[in-house]
């Protein structure tokens, strides 16, 4: 047992313990697992290039301009993609199981994934290789699919319960998800020529990443980014019950919303260049809840450094694992992540969970 | 001054009403019991002061209309104490008590040192201190109890609405909570609104008495005044003999014939 001492009256105060922080230590795994992660992100590929060669290039030194050209237009902006993507659909994740309690809830909850499906198909099946001004059009297919699904589940959540209950609304996105993915499964069927693409789109990928993707996708994830992690302690008091949160003068329904808006922006974003990477937006902030402590001070920030971490990691092994081709990110993912999950919960019991 | 006036209040959920043109006036620094049988409204009055539910008519503390204050200064004024605390598991219980510091904090703001020394200083009085880190999950039920309290002191609110501070405790505990309470109502002089099942520990604690029915008040007044044999009978529906106990109140006692 923990004991403190309560200091004498000249003493100065003494810090309380168990209060919500996070702490260096954590903090600065984090980076370090991300600054790894990103070193082998850049150094694996199928053309060797030293570490020598990398640091070189970074800093303006003079390399070789092929190997240059492979670093700043493949390698630099997949690793980018890879950081944006992963802690992107981590932080999400953690808020929305924040705003639902529920922790089973993950970035596609309200139909994110189904609309951005969708949309991408419609796009691969009707409109390939088009372009609206200068972007791919499948990332934006993509990116409107999942606004419009989710945005129709709110709005459908809202008429029926009036979001008095988050259950309507979840209700709500599973109905949405549900019906998107008939249609989407229906073009699909139909459109026989695309079904390879379709297919490898929706199991995700970083494969075409490139500035652009970085660049169209940069402004949503930080905006998300910044406001759910904004948004923490305020995630903690949610934990609490509807009255009790009320009475600390919380507006309840105005931080649901935000946060909620702001996963799903960062969410649509990723899913647009990235397509559905499954088990990232779970397994993350419950790794981190179950090694370090459940606060939102400690799961959002740590969420998206090793969300970050442990997608460019993905994405490296999706790229050599079968080289040259590449294997789906998302089977990555979930083959890695599942049983290093299963491996945590069993160690620590899951005495948090 | 926190006194509390209660005005012609009025609450119906979806149209039935539950607590009917009541009318009652609690003094600064009073300890008022609500009790009566189950539906009389005693946990919708509660709800009515922290504004947690629309009411008609008027509530008024220290002279300001409660529907008037924004949210946070509601949660400045009153701070609750509900029948079932939801306790977070993982969540330890100085974080617990911090979020009691809500209310004076801005929409995203942090809690300052101040913040931090307030909650270590709650912490310390209700001597919780062996537990502060220790997971909510792992706590006793008394332990619960005083973390709950703990949280609402944190408030620094002149009120404080309880519900059923003591079901789910023993009779040691629940002795002890109210104790608690009691002091801690004298030193920060706080003005108390508990309601409560147990009559002969309401009768005690409290300044006066308040018998809710049917959401109307059916008598106010010292315990000794409210408690009655015929009252008793009349709206709890139970057999029990009143006995007054010289200096220790009135005690309530059911009877099998």
């Amino acid at each position: 047992m923990l004991s403190i001492k309560v200091g004498a009256a000249a003493a100065p105060p003494a810090v309380l313990a168990g209060m919500p922080r996070l702490r260096w230590g954590w903090a600065g795994a984090g980076l370090l697992a991300l600054a790894a992660s990103c070193g082998v992100g850049v150094l694996v590929g199928p053309v060797h290039i030293g570490v020598g060669t990398v640091v070189q290039t970074l800093v303006g030194g003079a390399v070789d301009p092929g190997q240059a050209n492979i670093l700043w237009s493949l390698r630099f902006p997949r690793v980018v993609l890879g950081v944006l993507v992963g802690g992107t659909l981590a932080i999400a994740g953690a808020a929305y199981q924040g705003v639902f309690r529920n922790p089973l809830a993950d970035p596609y909850l309200l139909g994110a994934a189904a609309g951005a499906n969708l949309g991408a198909t419609l796009a691969i099946a009707f409109a390939p290789g088009t372009s609206v001004l200068g972007v791919n059009v499948v990332p934006l297919a993509a990116f409107v699919g999942a606004g419009a699904a989710v945005s129709g589940a709110y709005a459908l959540g809202r008429s029926v319960t009036g979001l008095r209950s988050a259950t309507g609304l979840i209700l709500a996105g599973v109905a949405i998800a549900a019906f998107f993915n008939s249609i989407q499964s229906y073009v699909q069927q139909t459109q026989t020529s695309s079904i390879r693409q379709v297919y490898s789109w929706i199991l995700g990928r970083l494969v075409t990443a490139g500035w652009d993707d970085v660049l169209l996708i940069l402004p949503y994830v930080l905006l998300s980014v910044v406001a759910i992690y904004l948004h923490r302690r305020l995630l903690d008091a949610l934990t609490l019950g509807e009255d009790e949160v009320t009475s600390l003068g919380i507006p309840v329904r105005r931080v649901r919303l935000i946060v909620v808006v702001a996963a799903t922006l960062g969410t649509a974003a990723v899913v647009a260049v990235g397509g559905t990477i499954a088990f990232v937006g779970i397994i993350v902030p419950h790794t981190i809840r179950l090694l370090v402590g459940r606060s939102y001070r400690v799961v959002i920030p740590l969420s998206v450094l090793f969300g970050a971490a442990f997608l460019v990691l993905a994405d490296a092994a999706a790229r050599t694992v079968v080289a040259p081709a590449e294997l789906p990110i998302g089977v990555i993912t979930a083959f890695l992540g599942a049983p290093f999950f299963i491996a945590v919960m069993r160690s620590t019991r899951a005495a948090a969970l | 001054m926190s006194d509390i006036v209660l005005a012609g209040v009025s609450v119906a959920y979806d149209g039935e009403p539950v607590v009917r043109d009541l009318d009652l006036t609690i003094a600064s620094g009073e300890w008022l019991s609500l009790i009566g049988p189950n539906g009389a409204g005693k946990t919708t009055i509660l709800r009515a002061i922290a504004r947690l539910v629309s009411f008609q008519g008027e509530i008024r503390i220290g002279g300001r209309a409660v529907t008037e204050l924004s949210s946070r200064d509601v949660a400045r004024t009153v701070a609750v104490l509900v029948q079932e605390p939801q306790m977070p598991a993982g969540m330890t219980v100085a974080q617990y008590v911090l979020l009691g510091r809500a209310p004076h904090l801005g929409y995203l703001g942090k809690e300052s040192s101040r913040d931090r020394r307030i909650v270590r200083d709650v912490v310390r009085r209700l001597t919780l201190e062996e537990l502060a880190s220790r997971p909510l999950d792992r706590l006793s039920g008394g332990e619960r109890q005083r973390a709950a309290i703990a949280r609402a002191l944190a408030q620094q609110a002149p009120v404080l609405l309880i519900d059923e501070p003591t079901s789910s405790l023993d009779v040691g505990r629940q002795q002890s909570v109210l104790e608690l309470i009691d002091q801690l109502r004298k030193e920060q002089e706080l003005t108390v609104i508990a309601a409560m099942h147990e009559l002969t520990l309401a009768g005690q604690y409290a300044d006066r008495l308040a018998l809710l029915v049917g959401g109307r008040l059916a008598a106010v007044g010292s315990a000794a005044e409210v408690l009655t044999e015929p009252a008793i009978a009349e709206h709890y529906r139970a057999q029990v003999k009143v006995i007054q106990m010289n200096g220790s109140g009135t005690a309530v006692v059911p009877v099998r014939n």
